[in-house]
C-alpha cells in the first residue's frame, strides 16, 4: 500500500482533523487529505480531486452521507473509491443501507485509531 | 421496540440513567482520554456558559443537553484536537457539539429496539447561561452530573411521551 489519497467528509471540522489524526496514527501513508462539510460539496470536490480513499459522516446537513454514497457512481473518477463510514447511526439498520448503498465499511463514533486501522486498511488492501 | 408503552414509563422501568452515564463516561474516555469522577451531590451545578443540544426524533423523542463552563469546554476542545489546533471558539463550538452528537448517539444505541428509528438532529450550541429551557410537552427528564477536570459537566436528556 502506497501513498493515499483521502477524502474527508463530515459537518464538524473539528471530526474531519480527528479522523485524519486517526489515519495518521492507523499508519496510513497520506500524499494529501481533502474535506467537505456534506455529501454535495464533496462531490464537488471529488471532481477536481481524485482520491483512493473517502471518510464519511451519515449526519450532515444538505446532503446526508447514504445520498453521497448513492450519487457517487456518476462521479467518473470517483465510482470506484471505498468508502467508509464514520458515524454515530450504529443501528443495524444504518450499516445494512450503507453497505447496500455501496460503502465498504463502518466505523461507529465514539472510535479509537485502533478501529479505524481495523476497518480501513483491509479496504485499502483490497482496492483494485 | 414495545410502542405501547410510553418512553417515559419505559425509561423508568428499564432504569436508563446508568445507561446515559455509560454513555457520557465512554465517550469522554474513547474521544477525551480521560475519566469522569461522579459528582457529589452538593457539588455545585456547572456555570452553564456553553450548552449543547441534539433533538431526538422518532420513537425515542426529546432533547439531550450537555452543559458547561467555559474552562471545561476549551478543554474538551483542546483534548480532542490538541492544543496547537485549537484556534478559535467556533472550534471549541463544534467540539462540544460533537461530544453531545456522540453521547445521544452512544445512547441511543445500547437501548434496545430503536434500531433505525430514532434519528438525531445536527447539533446546535449555546453560549451564555441566562436561558431557561422549556419542554412543551409532557416527559420525563434524566440527568446527570460529572466532574471533568475537576469541574461539573451536566447531561441532560429530556424524554418527550
Amino acid at each position: 500500500m502506497g501513498k493515499v489519497r483521502a477524502l474527508i467528509v463530515d459537518d464538524s471540522s473539528v471530526m474531519r482533523k480527528i479522523v485524519e489524526r486517526s489515519l495518521r496514527q492507523a499508519g496510513i501513508d497520506l500524499e494529501k487529505v481533502v474535506e467537505a462539510g456534506n455529501g454535495a460539496e464533496a462531490l464537488g470536490v471529488l471532481r477536481d480531486n481524485p482520491v483512493d480513499l473517502i471518510l464519511c459522516d451519515i449526519n450532515m446537513p444538505v446532503m446526508d452521507g447514504l445520498e453521497f454514497v448513492r450519487q457517487l457512481g456518476s462521479v467518473e473518477n470517483a465510482k470506484n473509491v471505498p468508502v467508509v463510514m464514520i458515524t454515530t447511526e450504529g443501528s443495524e439498520s444504518y450499516v445494512v443501507q450503507a453497505l447496500s448503498s455501496g460503502a465498504r465499511g463502518y466505523i461507529r463514533k465514539p472510535f479509537t485509531p485502533d478501529q479505524v486501522k481495523e476497518h480501513v486498511l483491509p479496504v485499502l488492501e483490497k482496492k483494485p | 421496540m414495545t410502542v405501547n408503552v410510553s418512553i417515559a414509563t419505559r425509561s423508568r422501568e428499564e432504569n436508563w440513567l446508568p445507561i446515559l452515564e455509560l454513555s457520557v463516561q465512554e465517550v469522554f474516555e474513547i474521544m477525551l482520554g480521560c475519566r469522569l469522577e461522579p459528582a457529589a451531590s452538593s457539588e455545585s451545578k456547572p456555570p452553564g456558559e456553553f450548552t449543547a443540544m441534539i433533538g431526538l426524533a422518532g420513537e425515542l423523542c426529546g432533547v439531550l443537553t450537555v452543559c458547561c463552563g467555559t474552562r471545561s469546554a476549551n478543554l474538551i476542545a483542546v483534548r480532542m484536537l490538541g492544543a496547537e489546533l485549537v484556534t478559535s471558539e467556533e472550534q471549541v463550538w463544534d467540539a462540544l457539539g460533537e461530544i453531545c452528537n456522540m453521547i445521544a448517539g452512544n445512547f441511543k444505541n445500547k437501548l434496545s429496539g430503536t434500531d433505525g428509528h430514532c434519528l438525531l438532529s445536527v447539533p446546535t450550541v449555546i453560549t451564555g447561561g441566562e436561558y431557561n429551557f422549556h419542554a412543551l410537552v409532557d416527559g420525563r427528564s434524566l440527568e446527570t452530573t460529572m466532574l471533568f477536570e475537576g469541574a461539573p459537566i451536566a447531561v441532560r436528556l429530556e424524554l418527550h411521551s
